[in-house]
């Protein structure tokens, strides 16, 4: 390996690029070698895309040589399978999807090309997201960096392992029940899931609308509040987006945390949680106590019933967002004499077993005669965390949690019970459902050297807390990544 | 109706195409006759990932409707998906208003008959929703054409008031007429931009409780409302009568055989699976908006009806015939504008135009003249410069030819002689040639005046001023 310019933050590239050490062309080359090399045994990406990366770079350079560069000018990054990018196929990770070609953009994907943004690929997911450990892929599953047995995290595992593994310096994920803040968690990199409505939804393959929310993954929190800033804002295509200006989060990063309340969640501290997923996030809430940071311990009474009301709202909404892969206009179409025949086919070929089932539970969910014990039920439930939220932002700044109960566990340890599969996200699941923000920070490492994130989550449109927190405890010397031995 | 025991009652659903450019949802357009999937984008070709963004327009079109109903305007509504599959649905779900609808409650006045009182038919709701594509069965395979989905629709639903079908097709012109008057719909049946379920059932005329009903869809014209109501309203007397219980179904009229028939149940036992859009904030109507419409509401039909009354001088008769289509009040008024007498207008429009429109079969536009050059010909009718005769020749060759009323006036000759001199003349020919007779006039013989006239006329080729002719041959006669 050559100059190895793949393993640069994007702070330490976008100033050598501005002050013409590299060139966009070499950092992205790099990237792509890095790919070619590792995805045999990684499957970080669904497809890589060398020629239009390339031809991305060459256009960033000649913006860098004319001083006319945004901050994310000919920066490389990786894009989860997810986002819809006019001319580049689109999978989402499915069979249904595995010929589609979008004819428009991501609102985000426009946001990042006038940025000057590099693309090297489309990242390996759960198909549609659903799913903790990019096993449900119809590409095949993606491995953590770590530990070629083990997963990446879903379902953003891609853009969280290709990131950890250097194949590029950051990336986009979705999260809708911890998609994010989990891969990032398992694989050691920084992941943001922002407030609902903070970043547009316009473009990305909706799983469920009402929990579904653009974020970033990279490798320090201040490359992730660059990131984060490139995307978020107002959409007019998007009626949910928030009109909120957006701030420059990099500027919230000035390393103080002196009087911060952080508040302890006493449900998010478990019986039978991993000893060294508590070790590490106690270890890292003292160290910002010794920062001068205060912490609290508080009480979300309701966090028992996230996991349900979330299976039942995640999987009602996604049974009508996934009817429009009927075989008619785009997609996969499997061969019928007729319409019902058509769909049956299409469908039975096109989706995987986990798809399949979150589509028959929601359709249950809401079929008539079950809307209000279930669908409407979980809404009230849902009302309730948001409130247990808003009640505990009375008394603290943010609040400080695990991310996960384990680190990342063996390839097909839980792929034939869904149920614990499910309980994966428990620690994550509440902040979809309150629509808050939420970070992910690598905080620690079990003893089989594999990464521990500790999560931050703020109220509303509170992004600039919890990455002042994050950043800090990074500067601190948090916890030193260490890069995977591949 | 087939027995005065029994009552009809009657409740209807109207689907209108609202009059918009673009979609509900998205940016395309809405025009009528593009080729198929022309109007199309990835929002209303439900491409994965995009989302729907309300059309304001479409909006401020169904507040001036609601208003118009007397409805209650919703400060809050909501949008809702109803799910089902076909292929003419691209996102699989309709998005819809379902349990809080932008209107709520509201009626509309049928005007009073000759023997009674005015009528209120009372709506349960107006409501927006997106009309689907549609889908085009050739002989080996099935198209679909989606340039109408995603076109924006209201849907109107009227309490169970309506007692007959003559009542029912009165509140559906009344209808239509309210949403031509504020813009929210072109109104034409035929190309289907009004389209109308009826909900039908029969009960002993003195029972309070509803009897089962059936719903008959596919109705696009007042005709075959008309008929499929009373077609199903003896069908379910009948069946009552024969002792069997009427069934609750969907029936769809066939127009052809004119009768109604039971849809199989598969073609709509849904599930629709309704909830709240999650794509789509509710809808919130601040009291200004609605007040800012209040305040530009233009006038509605039963406004209208009055000022034509009162202000033209017309009966009611009229007045139901000049705005009885869209098209003939605004091209009434054009008419009087050229400074036309209104009966004069009222009287042409009702006999020469709509008969020109009807013997044509073509639209009022395509059929008759510009109002303009309708007004021109009557001018001259008034000014004496033509006969009402002549006129009426050049009114069929104007529809004939698209001139104008000068040009045809002109080259048909028909513009009146009122010169005197060229009178006189005319008439001393007459008298020189008629010698005798003028001796026998003048020795009393009067009523051979009629004679003289007709003469004169004939040596003018019919287009001496009847006014001028008289004046002048009475000088002439008395010598």
């Amino acid at each position: 390996m050559g100059s190895e310019l793949n393993r640069l933050t994007i702070s330490e590239a976008r100033e050598r690029l501005r002050r013409r050490e590299i060139t966009s062309r070499e950092l992205t080359r790099d990237c792509l070698e890095r790919i070619a090399a590792l995805e045999p045994r990684l499957n970080a990406f669904i497809t890589v895309c060398e020629t239009e990366a390339m031809a991305q770079a060459a256009e960033a350079d000649r913006r860098l040589a004319q001083s006319d560069a945004p901050s994310l000018c000919g920066i490389p990054l990786g894009i989860k399978d997810i986002y819809c990018t006019r001319g580049v196929r689109t999978t989402c990770a499915s069979k249904i999807l595995g010929n589609f070609t979008p004819p428009f953009d991501a609102t985000v994907i426009e946001k990042l090309r006038a940025e000057g943004a590099v693309f090297v690929g489309k990242a390996n997911m759960d198909e549609f997201a659903m799913g903790s450990s990019t096993e449900n892929s119809a590409f095949g599953p993606t491995r953590n960096p770590h530990d070629l047995e083990r997963v990446a995290g879903g379902s953003s595992g891609g853009s969280a392992a290709a990131v950890a593994a250097d194949e590029c310096l950051a990336s986009l994920g979705t999260d809708t029940g911890g998609s994010i803040r989990l891969p990032a968690s398992f694989c050691g990199v920084v992941g943001i899931k922002p407030t609902y409505s903070r970043v547009s939804r316009y473009g990305v393959v909706a799983y469920a609308s009402s929990l579904d929310q653009v974020g970033p993954l990279a490798r320090t929190v201040r490359d992730a509040a660059a990131v984060l800033r490139a995307v978020a804002g107002a959409d007019p295509r998007d009626s949910t987006c928030s009109a909120r200006p957006v701030p420059d989060y990099e500027r919230a990063l000035s390393g103080e945390v002196r009087g911060m309340r952080i508040g302890v969640p006493r449900e998010y501290f478990v019986e039978g949680m991993d000893g060294a997923v508590e070790g590490a996030v106690r270890g890292a809430l003292k160290r910002l106590e010794s920062m001068g940071a205060r912490t609290v311990e508080i009480s979300l009474p309701h966090t028992d019933y996230a996991v349900a009301a979330y299976y039942l709202i995640a999987t009602a909404e996604a049974s009508a967002n996934l009817a429009r892969y009927d075989g008619v206009r785009y997609g996969l179409r499997a061969g019928a004499d007729n319409n019902i025949e058509l769909y049956n086919r299409t469908r039975a070929q096109g989706f995987g077993a986990e798809v399949k089932r979150r589509i028959m539970l929601g359709t249950f969910a809401l079929s008539a005669g079950y809307y209000d014990a279930y669908y409407l039920k979980a809404q009230k439930v849902r009302t309730l965390i948001r409130r247990d939220f808003e009640r505990a932002f009375e008394s603290c700044d943010l609040v400080a949690a695990p991310v996960a109960p384990t680190t990342a566990f063996r390839l097909g340890e839980k792929t034939g019970d869904p149920l614990k599969m499910y309980l994966s996200d428990i620690f994550t699941i509440s902040v979809n459902l309150a629509g808050l923000p939420a970070m992910s920070v690598p905080c620690g490492a079990d003893e089989g050297a594999l990464p521990i994130g500790l999560q931050l989550i703020g109220p509303p449109f509170g992004e600039e807390a919890i990455l002042r927190a994050g950043d800090a405890w990074e500067r601190a010397g948090g916890f030193a990544r260490r890069a995977p031995q591949l | 109706m087939k027995t005065d025991a029994y009552e009809a009652v009657i409740g209807l659903e109207v689907h209108a195409h609202m009059l918009t450019r673009s979609k509900l949802f998205c940016g395309c357009a809405t025009e009528f006759g593009a080729p198929p999937n022309h109007n199309v984008c990835p929002v209303c070709m439900a491409m994965p990932g995009v989302l729907p963004v309300l059309n304001r327009h479409v909006v401020e079109l169904a507040i001036r409707t609601g208003l118009a109903a007397h409805s209650e305007i919703a400060p809050h509504s909501v949008f809702a998906r109803k799910s089902y599959f076909y292929p003419d649905l691209p996102k699989g779900y309709q998005i819809s208003q379902y349990d809080e609808p932008l209107c709520r409650g509201g009626y509309i006045e049928l005007a009073a008959r000759q023997d009674g009182e005015p009528r209120r038919i009372r709506l349960v709701r107006i409501h927006l929703e997106e009309d689907a594509g549609k889908n085009i069965h050739a002989e080996s395979a099935s198209l679909v054409d989606f340039n109408r989905s995603g076109v924006p629709l209201m849907e109107i639903v009227s309490e169970p008031d309506l007692r007959s079908p003559e009542e029912a097709v009165a509140y559906l012109r009344e209808l239509r007429g309210i949403l031509v008057a504020v813009g929210a719909s072109d109104g034409k049946m035929e190309e289907g931009s009004l389209r109308c379920d009826v909900n039908v059932s029969v009960r002993p005329r003195d029972a309070t409780e509803l009897g089962a009903r059936t719903e008959i869809k596919n109705l696009n014209s007042f005709r075959f409302v008309e008929k499929a109501i009373v077609y199903e309203v003896n069908r379910q007397i009948e069946e009552i009568a024969a002792g069997r219980r009427i069934a609750q179904e969907t029936h769809l009229w066939d127009p052809e055989r004119e009768v109604t028939r039971p849809m199989r149940s598969k073609e709509f036992a849904n599930d629709y699976r309704y909830f709240p859009e999650p794509d789509l904030p509710p809808l919130i109507v601040p009291p200004d908006l609605v007040e800012k419409i209040k305040a530009e509401m233009p006038d509605l039909p039963a406004q209208q009806r009055e000022k034509y009354a009162r202000d033209f001088g017309l009966t009611t008769y009229e007045v139901s015939v000049l705005l009885g289509r869209n098209d003939l009040g605004d091209y009434f008024v054009n008419v009087l504008a050229q400074g036309i007498n209104a009966k004069t207008a009222a009287n042409w429009i009702m006999t020469e135009v709509l008969r020109a429109v009807n013997e044509s079969a073509q639209p009022l536009e395509k059929a008759a003249p510009q109002p303009q050059e309708t007004g021109a010909l009557l001018r001259m009718v008034e000014d004496s410069r033509i006969s009402l005769n002549a006129a009426k020749s050049a009114f069929a060759a104007m529809c004939r030819s698209g001139k104008g009323a000068q040009a045809t006036v002109a080259e048909l000759g028909l513009a009146q002689v009122s010169d005197e001199a060229a009178i006189a003349e005319a008439c001393d020919r007459v008298l020189a040639a008629e010698g005798a007779k003028l001796a026998e006039y003048r020795a009393g013989r009067e009523k051979l005046y009629g004679f003289f006239v007709g003469a004169v006329m004939k040596a003018m080729g019919g287009k001496g001023n009847p006014k001028v002719v008289n004046e002048v041959l009475r000088r002439k006669l008395a010598g």
